[in-house]
């Protein structure tokens, strides 16, 4: 009774929110999401992120805005510490993406509860955190973005980016550390089988990952 | 030799996630052409909407004045029109809104810039932007002269950070063993402390959380040096000022080591740790809302195992053997406020002799009984936006029995005429009280004023018992009270003063001291900044050599510092020159019957020197390494110095190179230190009756110390890994090399004797285990 009651209230929400989404908003927020795929640069993404932020700070009360505009800077922020030694602090590179993305997925949050995307994209932001100063930062947000990543699958076990984020995890640590090619297999292959069935609740709803897991698997042929 | 550990390496596998995201980059390049035609479908409705309505263009430059700002967001407030400046600073975009609008510009580091513009609907309006820089903890100038910083803070005085602390290779788990690498301070191996820049140990005070430690050290051994009593693992942040500290501290002549305490812990955990020296576990609790933590740890160290395959020079009837526990708890009062409470016990004693120097064939006896017990109460809080509250109280209890004598061969106490002296006891009994309140206002950006008092009590009790069984006792009480106030002006990004002042009141010397204190950091370049620092610091004499038949008054220091420091993410480079001079220092004779008791405060000297720093992360592939060269040229006439001399405390060059390698298939982390000091000169300083002269005087030889450690960590990397675990083989001085600290003489002055450390060679084995407690689970049950 409480679960039906809960999923009635979610429908309704969900529902509630379809019908606040202005045309002008769906439109703006199609067109820079077409995007999302075909960025790839740090400036890019920034530029990107930045939109979505224009778009999120003038509806303020459409949490999607928010999440791909956090997105979008935890993106630009894990590309932006990539390269170089790996063991070297570079927070003072990266930590300004991390501030971003982080103001800006809590506004998503306050906006739509228990949502199991939101908690994706806080997973990339406490990786990114951690990448920013791994010597220090591992025991901190080496947790939080497992608890993120356990979030995320407890609100929505059958949300694909999270199988995609676990398998990405598996498949680069070495096996010394962990890693395993075979299991990260599983898991991409369970959330290949989860896009086919995936349906974005709207056009404006996330959808990003199938073509990145449809590459790391070719990668096993 | 505690716990020797190496968590941070655990984050190896965080080079996956470098991995993962040139690999993104790849993927999205594949995913391009597929995207492609969608896209330019969205382009030309976007397009061809635009056309429709009357648009302006507005476009412009991004500066900081000189060069061009990229990734500056510029927006039309409240529309969702804009845009992302490019690597040239430019913008531009299109709107079709009318009328008045503001036009912001962001960017992180820079003030947010606001134009109200009015559209016309068509036409190109061109507004070029000027953002200034916002003053930033990240950005600014940092106060750094004298001053090294061992934390995770970004901050350019820290070059170490607070792993380093435990993971010195000659360190051995000591808090004070990796601050001994940096230049500035000494290589002593014969007794405990940090001996700064010519000054003794004496002359630098420790403090945890804001507040006074007055036993830092396990209770003085003859010629061995102790151990601080704290684990470094209950440190966040160590910051080892070495010259012209901050005027929220004094009663510290050279140097202030200023330590800050964890807060709560990540999670619920157990641990245990087994070594050749004893066992340890403990306990935390985190509770689930995270705001309320509480544990415990007992510690049960016993040296004769050690001591039956390392051949000490001393003989013991009972080995070093400690009982130490702590329990602390920490409540989160509010987002921003922590109140933390940390005790200590410890109960150790130790019985040994050695060869006497006297008489031949006769043994001297030391033995030391210590309980020591110590609290700390701290609680920080910011009121409102502006205000910070700092507060603290400590309450130390040190007892020490110590037993001194003489035994014959057949280990039976004796005592020999002549040397009646030599047996005695000695009881001290004392109870040290410390409470500080720091009051901080902050004002525009990174300035901030800082103000507030502390309160110093002391009650020290002491029997001294002669052979005869005579007892003399002794009791000395003091209060100091101190008031303080500094200003943190940030002129600009670039240009940064610290000014403060310190008010000291002594009830013992019935004196009181103003001490004046001020430094100046300029920003050179992006990584460059040279800083200056000038203090004045008082210091009471030190109570061994009280009471006094005469009136003291307070010893005094005056320092002057400068540094250039240039800091990259990967490298350190830290040059220092300072002069410090010093007036006022006791000078010590015959009272009361005594040899040794303060008589003057005509004492002086003067320490100068220069001392390079170079930390480097790159040079050597995943090497770590630091070096640091210490130049000191020191003299001074205070105690029963007949003139002013080098002090047998000061090396001339001290050098000391530090390196770590983490080896990934291994699992496996190596730890190497050298240690250099050049010889220490040494001294017999005898009183003929009248005045005090040099019996002898020479130099030791130059000391090296060549430690390594190996830190096995089998479980790092695991995912999820709830428990792991480090085993530890640490060797000092690996190669055995003869280290001679100094030379001591016997009564008559005809015989000398080298002070060598117990053994040459220590090798340390142990097996360090942390359990983890995921009540997360739990939690998720409870809820449904």
């Amino acid at each position: 009774m409480k679960k039906t009651i809960l999923i009635l209230s979610a429908i309704l929400v969900a529902g509630f929110s379809f019908a606040q989404m202005p045309d002008k908003f769906v439109k703006a927020m199609e067109a820079k999401m077409a995007a999302i795929d075909t960025t790839i640069s740090v400036q890019g993404l920034t530029d990107l992120a930045n939109a979505f932020e224009r778009i999120a700070e003038t509806e303020k009360n459409q949490w999607l805005a928010y999440y791909y505009a956090a997105y979008c800077n935890a993106s630009a922020g894990l590309m932006a510490g990539s390269g170089g030694d790996i063991m070297t602090a570079k927070a003072d590179k990266t930590d300004p993406y991390a501030d971003k993305a982080e103001k800006q997925i809590k506004k998503a949050e306050e906006l739509m509860k228990d949502n199991s995307e939101i908690f994706v994209v806080k997973k990339m932001v406490a990786t990114l955190r951690m990448i920013g100063d791994p010597m220090n930062r591992y025991m901190t947000y080496g947790p939080e973005a497992q608890a993120a990543l356990d979030e995320a699958k407890k609100l929505d076990a059958n949300n694909p980016r999270v199988y995609l984020l676990e398998g990405q995890d598996k498949f680069f640590t070495p096996q010394e550390f962990g890693g395993s090619k075979e299991e990260a297999k599983i898991l991409f292959e369970k959330a290949q089988k989860l896009y086919e069935t995936f349906k974005p609740a709207s056009t404006v709803h996330p959808n990003w990952g199938k073509g990145t897991v449809a590459y790391f698997l070719s990668q096993y042929k | 030799m505690r716990q020797p550990l190496g968590l941070p390496f655990l984050s190896k596998i965080n080079l996956v996630y470098n991995i993962n995201y040139f690999m993104f980059v790849f993927l999205k390049r594949k995913t391009i052409m597929r995207t492609f035609s969608q896209t330019l479908f969205f382009f030309l409705f976007i397009g061809i909407t635009n056309l429709l309505p009357a648009q302006t263009t507005i476009t412009g430059k991004v500066t900081d004045k000189k060069n061009p700002l990229v990734a500056v967001s510029i927006t039309l407030k409240d529309t969702y029109d804009g845009a992302t400046s490019d690597s040239s600073g430019r913008y531009s975009f299109k709107t079709s809104e009318k009328g008045e609008f503001l036009l912001t510009a962001t960017s992180v580091g820079y003030r947010p810039f606001e134009q109200k513009i009015t559209l016309s609907g068509q036409g190109t309006m061109t507004i070029d932007i000027v953002l200034k820089e916002e003053v930033t903890e990240l950005s600014a100038v940092v106060i750094s002269a004298g001053t090294f910083e061992a934390s995770d803070r970004k901050r350019a005085a820290a070059v170490l950070n607070s792993i380093d602390i435990v993971t010195t290779a000659s360190a051995n788990g000591d808090v004070t063993g990796a601050l001994k690498t940096l230049p500035g301070a000494q290589q002593i191996g014969e007794s405990e402390g940090l001996f700064v820049r010519g000054g003794t140990a004496a002359e630098t005070k420790i403090f945890i959380d804001g507040t006074l430690v007055n036993n830092f050290f396990h209770s003085s051994t003859p010629n061995i040096a102790s151990y601080g009593r704290f684990s470094p693992f209950l440190f966040k942040g160590t910051v080892f000022s070495t010259g012209g500290y901050s005027a929220l501290y004094g009663q510290a002549l050279s140097s202030a080591l200023i330590l800050e305490s964890i807060d709560l812990p990540e999670r619920t955990s157990a641990s245990l740790g087994l070594s050749v020296i004893g066992v340890n576990g403990g306990y935390q609790e985190l509770s689930k809302n995270k705001k309320f933590s509480w544990g415990g740890a007992y510690a049960y160290t016993n040296l004769a195992p050690a001591f039956a395959i390392i051949k000490q020079k001393q003989e013991y009837s009972q080995v070093p053997e400690f009982h130490s526990g702590d329990v602390n708890f920490r409540i989160k009062t509010s987002a921003t406020g922590i109140l933390k409470y940390y005790a200590y016990f410890n109960k150790s004693r130790l019985d040994f002799t050695v060869k006497s120097i006297d008489t031949i064939g006769y043994l001297d006896r030391f033995a030391v009984a210590n309980f020591n017990m110590y609290h700390n109460l701290s609680w920080k809080e910011k009121l409102g936006k502006r205000w910070q509250i700092n507060a603290g109280l400590s309450y130390t209890n040190n007892k020490d029995d110590i037993r001194s004598g003489m035994k014959d061969a057949g280990k039976n106490e004796v005592v020999l005429p002549g040397l009646e002296w030599k047996k005695f006891a000695l009881d001290l009994d004392a109870n040290y009280f410390n409470a500080k309140l720091v009051l901080e206002r902050k004002l525009k950006g990174l300035s901030a004023i800082r103000f507030g008092g502390e309160y110093n009590y002391s009650d020290e009790k002491s029997v001294y018992t002669l052979y005869n069984g005579q007892e003399f006792p002794d009791r000395l009480k003091e209060n100091i009270k101190s008031a303080f106030a500094e200003g943190d002006i940030y002129i600009t990004n670039a240009l940064a003063a610290k000014i403060g002042t310190r008010f000291e009141q002594s009830s013992l010397l019935e004196k009181t001291n103003i001490a004046p204190r001020f430094s100046l950091a300029y920003k050179v370049s992006k990584h460059a900044q040279a800083s200056l620092a000038y203090g004045i610091f008082y210091q009471n004499p030190e109570r061994r050599y009280l009471p006094s038949p005469n009136d003291l008054v307070f010893m005094k220091a005056t320092h002057y510092v400068a540094q250039y420091m240039k800091v990259t993410s990967v490298r350190t480079l830290r040059a220092e020159v300072f002069y410090k001079k010093y007036d006022n220092l006791v000078k010590t004779g015959f009272a009361n019957g005594r040899d040794g008791v303060a008589i003057n405060n005509n004492g002086f000297g003067d320490a100068k020197g220069i001392e390079f720093f170079w930390r480097d992360k790159k040079t050597i592939k995943n090497v770590d390494f630091w070096v640091s060269y210490s130049f000191l040229d020191t003299k001074r006439d205070f105690l029963n110095f007949p003139y002013a001399i080098t002090p047998n405390f000061a090396a001339k060059h001290t050098a000391s190179i530090v390196m770590k390698k983490f080896v990934q298939a291994w699992k496996i982390q190596f730890n190497g230190a050298y240690n250099y000091a050049s010889s220490r000169p040494y001294y017999d300083i005898r009183f003929d009756g009248s005045r005090y002269y040099f019996a002898d005087m020479g130099k030791v030889q130059d000391y090296h110390n060549i430690s390594v450690a190996f830190n096995y960590l089998p479980t790092i990397g695991k995912p999820n890994a709830k428990n792991f675990a480090v085993y530890v083989l640490s060797i000092s001085n690996a190669f055995g090399i003869k280290q001679v600290y100094g030379y001591q003489y016997s009564y008559n002055g005809l015989r000398k004797e080298q002070i060598v450390p117990p053994s040459r060679v220590f090798v340390y084995i142990g097996a360090f285990f942390s359990f983890g407690i995921d009540r997360s689970q739990e939690a998720v049950d409870r809820l449904f």
